[in-house]
């Protein structure tokens, strides 16, 4: 079947043969030090507020919120609002951006990138309210408003990161057979994954933050702490609110960032 | 396109040594470019033919390669191997069968080298079996050890490493056709050279049709059956053997394209054999000898070398069975000569 035959011997070693060193295992790459910075700072810091709220007698203003079950309720909200949009946005935004970076109309990637710019510049809280005006309050109209802001991140990134893939990798894949569906799943995608996912971390950590003004149109959330507290002048309940969207967003940023090692393709 | 064309296509896959191909007429037009790309072009490859494109950059040759597995569409002519319309086909399925070799080798940087070489074993539905045993075999063929290198990433591999990969994966499934664009451009002169003569024994063995792009025209004389010089819009200059070219030139473009030293390029074409060898007794007991499988060219290399009028000629067990000259090697020259690319040229080896 083969007609290719083994060469008599190996040929003699030349510079170019240098065995070149491996590359860290993924492993590795998980467990460094850096990596628990982040969740064992958070840990303080939470700690250090439960231990300065708990050692303070709250009046019954206080009370009603700072309780378990009332923050455990706001974190929940605060949560469903951020991943929802988020997921809604790599359902939306990544789709769009692949067709974007598909077509040759300059026409098209331009109407699209301006919305999307739009979504993002326009402040979260404008739209989120002027949205609330036209059409309703609550959780739908919030998520709306996340997903509008938090979708240009992740558009932009899977473009540029299915752009920056080397035209000559394209080219062989194409030269070798492969159809552009198969050249777009099987060398494109895996190619372009940090990057879209890096647009991904944006967005969640943009969410996280733009959730806050959910209160406003009566959507739940942290904000509702931290609007509370400012407007009460219970600054116990309006630094708790802020610790914990920090927090949160801090952490959504590391496990996130774990993500992207972990799915990083290997040999990159 | 309509695709009542898998039997045609069995026809070109079943074959893996030398397909004959032809391209007649064949025009490429860019849109808001006055001037073609390519314009007429018309040439035959006979199977198992090492064709070398060489001209300018910007000659039109690759895109002119590009034409055959169809990663450039043309304007218009025909193109077809072993007799079958390319264009009719499925660009596709006609590319599996094509082996396809790029400058810059296009791994793909996430894919290990077996994934790599797989890629298009997998596209044709072989098994795994099969493929692993494929896997093994071209590393092998490359001079990679296959234990060592088949679980490595592209980027673990240095330039000439990787190049054997690019290869070994172009050869993956046993086309009848490769197309090479500057293949070994990349790589340093000696790597370039270990490669050169490598491959040259790998077609030895092979016979594949072979379109390989080049601007190195000693590059051209060393490796091609034929040598087409190729000037603005892909026109054919010459296409002739080697040695044709470099005592004949065509017109002053491809006389200027061989540059200096057109005699000792050819010399690298012809065996010591051809020259008349004098007794083994007039060269003096030096440590350079010259063998007999070597070419004028390195004879000639060490008679610089060594500064000594005469060198020993030895055979493949090293005795000595004649000497050579300066004289000898012009006498050569000056006479028509068959050279190492026809068959009856190597005796004594």
């Amino acid at each position: 079947m083969t007609t290719a035959t083994r060469l008599a011997a190996r040929p003699p070693a030349s510079a170019d043969d240098t065995v070149l060193p491996v590359p860290q295992s993924r492993l590795k790459r998980l467990f460094t030090w850096q990596r628990f910075v982040t969740p064992v700072v958070v840990a303080i810091v939470l700690l250090v507020l439960f231990l300065f709220i708990s050692n303070r007698t709250l009046d019954s203003i206080e009370a009603r919120t700072l309780n378990a079950d009332y923050i455990i309720a706001r974190v929940r909200e605060h949560l469903a609002l951020t991943i929802v949009a988020s997921a809604l946005v790599a359902v939306l935004a990544i789709p769009t951006g692949i067709i974007l970076s598909r077509t040759k109309s300059k026409m098209a990637r331009g109407i699209v990138l301006g919305i999307a710019n739009i979504g993002q510049a326009t402040p979260a809280i404008g739209v989120i309210i002027l949205l609330a005006i036209i059409w309703q309050t609550g959780y739908t109209t919030a998520l709306v408003g996340l997903v509008a802001y938090s979708f240009l991140p992740v558009l932009r990134n899977t473009m540029i990161g299915l752009q920056q893939i080397d035209v000559n990798v394209r080219e062989s894949a194409v030269g070798m057979g492969m159809t552009p569906n198969q050249v777009l799943r099987r060398i494109e995608l895996p190619l372009a994954v940090p990057v879209i996912l890096a647009g991904l971390r944006t967005s969640l950590v943009f969410s996280v933050g733009v959730a806050t003004v959910a209160t406003f149109i009566n959507a739940g959330g942290l904000g509702d702490m931290i609007v509370n507290g400012l407007k009460l002048q219970r600054y116990p309940v309006l630094l708790t609110g802020a610790v914990l969207v920090a927090c949160i967003a801090l952490l959504i940023d590391w496990v996130a960032a774990t993500a992207e090692d972990l799915l990083r393709p290997n040999g990159t | 396109m309509p695709k009542p064309l898998n039997t045609a296509l069995i026809q070109i896959s079943g074959k893996t040594s030398g397909a004959r191909i032809e391209l007649d007429q064949v025009t490429k037009n860019y849109p808001n470019q006055s001037v073609s790309a390519v314009e007429n072009f018309s040439m035959v490859a006979e199977p198992g033919e090492l064709i070398m494109f060489v001209g300018p950059s910007g000659c039109g040759k690759t895109t002119t390669m590009k034409m055959i597995n169809r990663i450039i569409e043309p304007s218009s002519g025909s193109i077809s191997i072993d007799g079958r319309d390319v264009l009719s086909l499925d660009p596709h399925e006609l590319r599996r069968h094509i082996g396809y070799v790029i400058q810059q080798i296009g791994l793909f940087p996430h894919m290990t080298i077996a994934d790599n070489i797989a890629v298009v074993p997998k596209l044709l539905g072989w098994s795994k079996a099969k493929t692993n045993d494929r896997i093994y075999e071209l590393l092998t063929t490359v001079g990679l050890e296959p234990e060592d290198f088949a679980d490595r990433y592209p980027k673990q591999l240095s330039g000439g490493q990787q190049q054997r990969v690019g290869v070994a994966r172009a050869l993956a499934a046993d086309p009848p056709v490769m197309l090479m664009d500057e293949p070994f451009g990349a790589t340093d002169p000696i790597t370039r050279e270990k490669l050169q003569t490598e491959f040259l024994r790998l077609q030895e063995s092979m016979g594949k049709t072979i379109i390989f792009v080049t601007h190195d025209f000693d590059e051209a004389v060393r490796l091609g059956d034929r040598i087409a010089v190729l000037s603005n819009r892909s026109q054919i200059e010459q296409f002739d053997t080697p040695a044709k070219i470099l005592t004949s030139p065509a017109n002053d473009y491809v006389a200027s394209f061989i540059g200096l030293g057109a005699a000792i390029k050819r010399l690298v074409l012809i065996p010591v054999t051809e020259a008349k060898l004098g007794p083994a007794s007039a060269a003096e007991n030096g440590p350079l000898t010259v063998r007999i499988d070597d070419s004028l060219r390195d004879a000639l290399d060490s008679l610089v070398l060594s500064g000594a009028p005469a060198l020993k000629v030895v055979n493949l067990q090293n005795q000595p069975v004649g000497s050579i000259t300066v004289d000898s090697i012009s006498a050569v020259l000056g006479a028509e000569v068959p050279t190492l690319r026809e068959p009856t040229a190597v005796p004594g080896s």
